[in-house]
């Protein structure tokens, strides 16, 4: 049977995922990419303009309610960009988790047609939240900029080499945590009505409206299991300069992340042949 | 043996009956919980039927199947007959529960033309969008657009968000998309049913085209001409087994046999909902029974003799027609009636009548009863129809004419020619 190409059987495999067939398909991603741009501005005012607004007014909201009134940023840098730093990071895992989890429902219709590597879909949507994260660094660098011509300083020191690393592992936990959810969300779908609250939640239980300082030291180690909890804080050391670089928390918080990748993608590859049967 | 694209070994696809999942986690605990302590599902409603629930149902039940390279296979069955499951197994939108599948080159399947199109983008990015989702890269839509434009003949209205677009264009660009992959194998379910008709003759044109060029199609209809046409051979499904596979006519003439259970000789159309309501007020057709028959099998020498209960609401110049369709349901032909009932209000009728089939050629037909009446400017008016009733014509002409095929000359068999001098 050599010469074929292809072959379908029933196996579903447990990590059955073809890196190789993915990237052919890097067209399609990039495809999928610019539609979830271009249509979710279309008929808007104030279209693209939006990228930048919308962060603007989340990040003014934080600084005001979490800053000035609970003041719990507790770092002698200005609020603005604490907050604009936290933010970035936090809305685009956010984001990217919301976005992966939905992938299954929302694309049903194309996916019940025709084939295509059923992991290009959350791929796109964790690139669309890259975006997001590019506009909101570019902002986050002009605002410091300003800041430094009038003379505040930042302390930013080698570990910012460290930051495309922290964006690649929030990356992968969000595609991670969102194909989990999205398996699920194939049988039951509460789940998707779920992840908007559970996102919630989990932005109170991970530093970013606040350190981890206020967090009590005995129950720190369990805290820093949250994978997120060491990347915001090693986050923001690395680009502001504020904290400490947690090396420690961040290798169990790359071993967790890592994990739920795998099992993520694991039962990614056990009900993508067949979910079209349930969704 | 040819060059293969295809090998099935057999495949075998199973659903399970009943609700899977869709209920919630909790109702799910609570169904699991009472069945393993042997109490009874608090979930399922009282008195409902579960004897089904849970069922395994096969799809496909063990197909076994070679296509070689530069085959236009068609696969005909009945509804349910597990053709497009199989389509969705080959264009891998859903796995088979056992067997294999080897497949020498790409797939590119139209199980439905437009899959991704996007109502906010463009025309020219939907085809870059379409184009991708069924697996040519960027550098392919690039060199194909002008002609794909072409193609669509929407060339005006491209740089035009789709959701502008009327539904007849949005499946020519659609389809000009599909159209222009460059996969070895091409699968099809009816989509050739798009457009006008100018466009379908294109569409089938270039069909043709792509099997004389050496690229395999499988094609899935219920239009037994389309078959004809494009195909070069065909097999028949029914009830996820194959029971046919091999020449065209012939598959054809198996598939319209299989559809015939009995040529039944009485018909209660008391309890039969009417295809929409503005039939079966006016007047309604209660039974139809063939007479002097044991089945519907008649000579097309012997006239057929119907006799029919029927009431009407009120008065109007009744007449009966019959219309004749071939058995895989393309039209044959209509009889109308110069006798004229004048109908009382609220009143049942017993009327015989008599339909003379000399022109149908040998094979299977379904009939239909409509009366209805004609307008002083000779439209008529139907205002009744019963569904199809199954009828058998066999040769009763002579030595005097030919064998019939039907491929090639339909299934009425017009009035005599005759030498005048």
């Amino acid at each position: 049977m050599e010469h074929f190409t292809t072959h379908i059987s029933a196996k579903t495999g447990w990590f059955d995922i073809d890196i190789q067939e993915i990237f052919r398909y890097k067209d399609l991603i990039f495809l999928f990419f610019k539609r979830n741009y271009t249509t979710r501005y279309k008929q808007t005012i104030l279209g693209p303009l939006w990228l930048i607004l919308n962060p603007l007014l989340t990040v003014t909201l934080y600084a005001f309610v979490f800053g000035n009134l609970a003041g719990l940023s507790g770092t002698d840098v200005p609020q603005f960009v604490f907050y604009l730093c936290s933010n970035s990071l936090w809305s685009f895992f956010s984001i990217s988790l919301t976005n992966t989890s939905n992938t299954f429902t929302e694309n049903a219709a194309i996916m019940g047609k025709v084939y295509f590597p059923r992991l290009v879909m959350p791929i796109s949507s964790v690139l669309t939240g890259m975006l997001d994260l590019v506009i909101q660094l570019v902002m986050l660098v002009v605002v410091m900029i300003g800041y430094t011509i009038s003379g505040v300083h930042f302390q930013t020191s080698v570990t910012l080499l460290a930051a495309p690393l922290l964006i690649l592992q929030t990356a992968l936990l969000a595609l991670g945590c969102g194909i989990i959810i999205a398996a699920l969300t194939t049988k039951y779908r509460d789940l998707a009505v779920l992840v908007g609250f559970g996102v919630h939640l989990w932005m109170y239980a991970s530093p970013v409206v606040y350190t981890s300082a206020l967090v009590p030291q005995k129950l720190l180690k369990l805290y820093m299991l949250n994978p997120m909890a060491p990347i915001m804080e090693c986050w923001r050391n690395a680009v502001l300069g504020v904290g400490v670089f947690l090396w420690k928390y961040w290798a169990v918080s790359w071993v967790v992340t890592l994990v739920i990748l795998f099992l993520g993608v694991m039962l990614f590859s056990r009900i993508e042949k067949t979910f079209m049967d349930t969704v | 043996m040819a060059d293969l694209a295809i090998k099935i070994e057999n495949l075998k696809k199973q659903y399970t009956l009943g609700a899977i999942g869709g209920q919630t986690l909790n109702a799910e605990l609570q169904s699991w919980w009472a069945r393993m302590h042997g109490r009874e599902d608090p979930n399922t409603l009282i008195g409902q039927d579960t004897s089904n629930y849970g069922k395994k149902f096969w799809a496909l039940k063990g197909i076994d199947l070679e296509i070689s390279k530069g085959e236009a296979v068609g696969i005909i069955g009945a509804n349910g007959a597990g053709k497009s499951t199989l389509l969705k197994i080959l264009s891998r939108v859903t796995a088979p529960t056992s067997g294999d599948i080897w497949i020498d080159g790409r797939i590119a399947s139209m199980l439905e033309v437009g899959t991704g199109f996007h109502g906010e983008l463009t025309g020219r990015e939907n085809i870059y969008m379409n184009g991708a989702i069924l697996g040519m890269s960027r550098k392919e839509v690039d060199a194909k657009i002008e002609s794909i434009i072409d193609f669509s003949e929407c060339r005006d209205f491209i740089d035009t968000p789709v959701k502008r677009y009327s539904s007849g264009m949005y499946v020519k660009l659609a389809f000009a998309v599909s159209s222009h992959l460059d996969a070895e194998i091409m699968l099809m379910d009816e989509v050739l049913a798009v457009g006008d008709i100018k466009f379908q003759k294109k569409c089938l044109g270039r069909m043709g085209d792509e099997a004389q060029r050496g690229r395999t199609v499988l094609y899935v209809s219920h239009n037994m001409s389309t078959i004809r046409n494009l195909c070069t051979r065909c097999i028949v499904l029914q009830k996820g087994s194959m029971i046919y596979n091999g020449d065209v006519e012939e598959a054809i003439k198996v598939y319209t046999e299989s559809n015939i259970q009995d040529m039944k000789t009485y018909y209660d159309f008391r309890n039969v909902k009417r295809v929409n309501d503005r039939i079966g007020v006016r007047c309604f057709i209660e039974d139809v029974t063939f007479l002097n028959k044991n089945s519907a099998i008649y000579a097309n020498t012997e006239p057929i003799d119907m006799l029919i209960h029927w009431r009407t609401s009120e008065k109007m110049n009744l007449r009966f027609g019959v219309s004749v369709k071939y058995a895989d349901g393309t039209a044959a032909g209509l009889a109308e009636s110069t006798d004229v009932l004048l109908t009382d209000i609220n009143k049942t009728y017993e009327t015989k009548i008599r339909f003379d089939p000399g022109n149908l050629v040998p094979g299977f037909y379904t009939i239909s009863v409509q009366p209805y009446y004609l307008t002083e400017t000779r439209n008529s008016y139907t205002v009744d129809e019963t569904s199809s009733m199954m009828i058998e014509i066999i040769d009763g002409k002579g030595p005097e004419y030919r064998i019939w095929a039907r491929q090639y000359w339909g299934s009425i068999r017009l009035n005599d020619v005759h030498i005048l001098e």
